[in-house]
């Protein structure tokens, strides 16, 4: 594989790389459109993430490594083979929502086929279920690497440090990756911790960690592609805080202007990271001239197709409410 | 004859069990050396790598039983008492309970939780409390309190047979005090089916764990005063097998429900209530709770502790009221 200087990825993965976290914009744009629209009840999105999601996503390997991802990793979903027609049955709690056909809010991801690790709204309960995955997959002498991810307010629940002592007295093989979007729906982080970076906790639980620019999707993968290589080579856990920024409200029903300033949006705006890597990946003149513009068109037109698609796929039967509550009773 | 105690009925169902399949594994605190209770003593050895001692945290402990049943083995989580289960009712409440629902069955949990509850070992506020009202509330969830040895072993075979997390209480006053020849006794090999231990035309009497030993004892002792009660075992408490109570209700007309939790919201309230939805042309008197009172936790001093829990003379009394309506 020839490597594109300074991405450690070919030219197709630095393509994929734009068009994941692309995808991941414009449908969560679409989402809350449908919103505001009435046909979308709820929207939580992961905007001004996308470069970490896709960077940490892109160093696991697809269908063979567990990912148990948090709400706003719709990025991550759609490295590890979600399209956009699943991403929208899941935001319109269709009935073919392979995440769960409607029971649950969107954005609770779900897919046992390709080894996404079902979650609630309990935050941090995940990352203890990575380590449980861990352990048996070490009992089948099965060399799998496990994503766990969080925002770091989740980091200030006793799972989080519950999971990091497990993980690094048994040296499972667990990524814990913090998207540090500075806040916890209104809350910055100087609410949740007294340290300046949640990778700071790792020394406490002797585990090796790394902050990383989370607005910078190769930065993201050059930090996290190592450490998978090393715990699939039973190198133990890891502890990634991406420093990221969440560029829109904490869901469609929180009114962010009530704890952030136009002024500090704009700022961080400049940083968006999907116009960033944009940008970069132009200067350094990596694919031909309207190759990007190209990319942006299918992008458009799969999100619109997925969208008209999903709006007329049936919705769940009342009675679906019932049903599936326990294994061996199916409907 | 292989008479057992409860506890060894246990650990032989672990043991043959974990040598048939080498994909369970034991979770819990102090498991290696055998546990605080010994229910899994010999099995480290016997078993290595299989029997893995946890970090002293329930919330782990359920947690990481989650992941590993959602691999795909079989993992048996072992709560040291299950007062401290609830630092894990989140896992089992919020993520267990809802594995399969919230997937529409893409994904599930054959996982087990084992958890010695109840009183009457001076355990005092944290070592003696009944648990199952709370975890019998969630549908998703299997919820096993056995009575008898062989019941403990053949049940506990089917909980880790079970594709879906199961609850298995273990009463752990009746671990040593409770013996029986596990090939003569029957054993349920189902979850889901309560038994009719004892028949008598007068009064029903629905128990399970060691108040179930306690109310054959009281029907004992009420046979002889011409009182004849039908006890019937409950053994899982969800699904709750309704059908066999409600056959031993219409035919008594009269039912006391005895056990060691609080009388509010406690399991025998949702008893009653199904006698009273679906038995109630059958009655000749009101559904009687026989319980602890609604204090917040079991006392530790003896007399108190004493106080605190029905048994055989309590429930005697209850039973001779209520045939005497």
């Amino acid at each position: 594989m020839n490597r594109v200087p300074g991405y450690s990825l070919s030219e197709s993965e630095c393509e994929d790389m734009y068009y994941y976290m692309l995808l991941a914009r414009r449908l969560s744009e679409r989402m809350l459109t449908l919103n505001r629209q009435g046909r979308a009840a709820f929207v939580i999105a992961g905007a001004g993430q996308e470069a970490a999601q896709v960077g940490a996503a892109m160093a696991l390997s697809k269908g063979v490594d567990f990912a148990a991802p948090y709400y706003r990793d719709l990025a991550v979903n759609l490295v590890l083979g979600m399209d956009a027609r699943e991403a929208m049955l899941n935001v319109l709690g269709k009935k073919d929502d392979p995440n769960g056909g409607g029971r649950q809010m969107p954005a609770h991801w779900g897919n046992a086929s390709r080894r996404i690790v079902t979650q609630s709204s309990v935050v941090a309960t995940q990352l203890l279920h990575a380590c449980g995955i861990a352990l048996a997959a070490r009992h089948r002498d099965d060399p799998i690497v496990v994503y766990a991810s969080c925002g770091e307010g989740s980091t200030s629940r006793g799972d989080f440090h519950e999971a990091l002592n497990f993980a690094a007295i048994k040296k499972l093989p667990v990524i814990f990756f913090i998207e540090n979007n500075g806040f916890a729906i209104t809350s910055r982080t100087d609410k949740e911790m007294p340290l300046q970076h949640v990778a700071d906790r790792a020394r406490a639980y002797g585990m090796q960690s790394a902050v990383v620019d989370g607005m910078d999707a190769v930065a993201v993968y050059q930090t996290v592609k190592p450490a998978v290589d090393q715990a699939r080579r039973g190198g133990g856990p890891h502890l990634i805080e991406a420093k990221c920024y969440r560029l829109w409200a904490h869901s469609s029903d929180d009114d962010d202007s009530r704890y952030r300033t136009k002024a500090e949006l704009e700022e961080w705006s400049r940083k968006d990271p999907v116009v960033v890597f944009r940008a970069r990946v132009e200067e350094d003149s990596i694919f031909p001239p309207d190759h990007l513009d190209e990319i942006e068109s299918r992008v458009a037109d799969e999100v619109t197709e997925a969208t008209a698609w999903a709006l007329a796929q049936p919705d769940p039967e009342p009675e679906d409410a019932l049903g599936f509550v326990y294994k061996d009773e199916e409907r | 004859m292989t008479e057992m105690t409860v506890l060894e009925a246990i650990r032989t169902s672990l043991d043959e069990e974990m040598a048939e399949d080498d994909g369970i594994l034991v979770l819990g605190e102090d498991v290696e050396a055998g546990g605080v209770f010994r229910a899994t003593e010999g099995l480290a050895k016997r078993y290595p790598g299989r029997v893995v001692d946890m970090p002293l945290a329930e919330s782990s402990i359920v947690g990481v039983a989650i992941g590993a049943a959602h691999y795909g083995l079989k993992p048996i989580a072992e709560i040291q008492f299950a007062d401290f289960i609830h630092a894990g009712f989140d896992h089992l409440f919020s993520e267990a309970s809802r594995w399969s629902y919230r997937t529409r069955g893409d994904s599930w949990l054959p996982m087990v939780v084992r958890a010695p509850w109840g009183g009457g070992v001076h355990g005092g506020q944290h070592h003696s409390q009944s648990i199952e009202a709370y975890y019998s509330h969630m549908p998703g969830i299997k919820v096993v309190a056995p009575s008898f040895p062989a019941d403990y072993h053949s049940l506990l075979k089917a909980a880790i047979a079970d594709p879906n997390p199961v609850l298995f209480l273990e009463h752990k006053r009746t671990y040593r005090l409770i013996r029986q020849d596990l090939e003569a006794g029957p054993a349920e090999k189902k979850i889901g089916h309560s038994r009719i231990t004892r028949t008598g035309r007068d009064i029903t009497i629905v128990a399970y764990g060691l108040m179930l030993h306690e109310s054959l004892a009281a029907a004992e002792a009420l046979g002889a005063e011409g009182i004849e009660c039908t006890v019937v075992d409950l053994l899982t408490l969800q699904p709750l097998d309704a059908e066999t109570m409600l056959e031993a209700a219409r035919a008594t007309g009269k039912v006391l429900v005895v056990h060691e939790d609080n009388l509010t919201g406690g399991f025998g309230a949702e008893v009653a209530a199904l006698v009273a939805e679906h038995a109630f042309e059958h009655l000749d008197a009101p559904v009687r709770r026989l319980a602890a009172p609604d204090v917040p936790a079991m006392p530790y001093q003896r007399a108190m502790e004493e106080f605190f829990m029905p048994n055989r003379e309590k429930i005697a009394e209850a039973g001779r009221a209520l045939a005497a309506f």
